[in-house]
């Protein structure tokens, strides 16, 4: 399977998601922000970093590259697609999930690990998790705080993917931490799978994200 | 023509300001018991335009398209004639 990573100025997980593909035989590679074909990947993953400085809002200005046009292409093609952390910005900014991650409620970067729960398995990435299970990935973010005024919806459509467990870091609606598109293919969580895909990490809660998409 | 555009982008109304409030708590540690702050983001540029009105429906859709998220934000384009 061959896994298109995208990269942005600024983008700083790359080569961990790079790694965690690797762990799970999944071939990457890097793509750069003005690639507009990647009709050659079978799946795309934007990971975490801080894509043009988070300036205007987290993500804004990676939506408007032309590598957007690449990975709306790969959705239509019904092509799994996972953003990760600034990822996750950049796909609600695009609007391939609904709702938006703005500022934390305390206005401060939180970096911990948190315990969340999987709250669908229809999409590819949590396809080898149990529905309910807890599992325990890092965060870290400012701009994390899930916000969605259509949140019945987001529920009934069974579109809510991660969601803190016991407490809410970040202040998002119903501690929601990790949403999915109406098929379930595109999937953006602000939690880092790839910083646990190992248990020397603390953590390899993380990986099945990883191996869910090469079972896919 | 060219005109001087000023978009100014707030929350929508009910929207939490993380940012508002850590400012509010600042000002009441000096003692100023300060309510309902607000921040709001100002940004200007020039453009080339026919017509104000022109000018105006172009930075609308700068707007939708980049400035600002629907989803949380108010904006007001205010447009002038010139560079300065």
């Amino acid at each position: 399977m061959k896994v298109g990573i995208i990269r942005f100025p600024g983008s700083n997980c790359d080569r961990d998601v790079f790694h965690a593909l690797e762990l799970v035989g999944c071939e990457g590679e890097y793509i750069w922000w003005s690639q507009r074909d990647l009709s050659k990947f079978d799946a795309l993953v934007i990971p975490g970093g801080f894509s043009y400085g988070d300036y205007l809002r987290a993500g804004a200005i990676a939506a408007i590259t032309p590598v957007i046009d690449g990975i709306k292409e790969a959705v239509k093609e019904d092509k799994p697609v996972l953003g990760i952390c600034n990822g996750a910005q950049i796909l609600a900014e695009v609007g391939l999930v609904p709702g938006v991650f703005t500022l934390n409620e305390k206005a401060q970067f939180i970096c911990q690990w948190e315990e969340m729960e999987v709250k669908t398995t229809r999409t590819p990435f949590t396809s080898l998790y149990k529905k309910g299970e807890t599992i325990k990935m890092p965060i870290a973010h400012a701009e994390g705080r899930y916000y969605n005024p259509q949140i019945e919806d987001l529920k009934d459509q069974d579109q809510v993917v991660l969601s803190f467990v016991g407490k809410n870091p970040n202040g998002s609606i119903e501690a929601i931490t990790g949403v999915c598109d109406l098929e379930g293919r595109v999937c953006a969580v602000m939690p880092h799978p790839e910083r646990a895909s190992e248990s020397i990490l603390g953590s390899d809660d993380g990986l099945k994200f990883f191996k869910g998409l090469v079972n896919y | 023509m060219k005109y001087r555009a000023e978009v100014t982008i707030g929350l929508k109304k009910g929207m939490l300001n993380p940012e508002a409030s850590t400012i509010q708590r600042a000002l009441a540690l000096l003692e100023y018991p300060v309510e309902d702050t607000k921040t709001l983001e100002i940004i200007k540029f020039s453009l080339e335009a026919n017509n104000p009105e022109e000018a105006r429906e172009e930075v609308d859709q700068m707007c939708q398209r980049l400035l600002c998220n629907p989803i949380i934000h108010d904006y007001q384009i205010n447009i002038k004639p010139g560079d300065g």
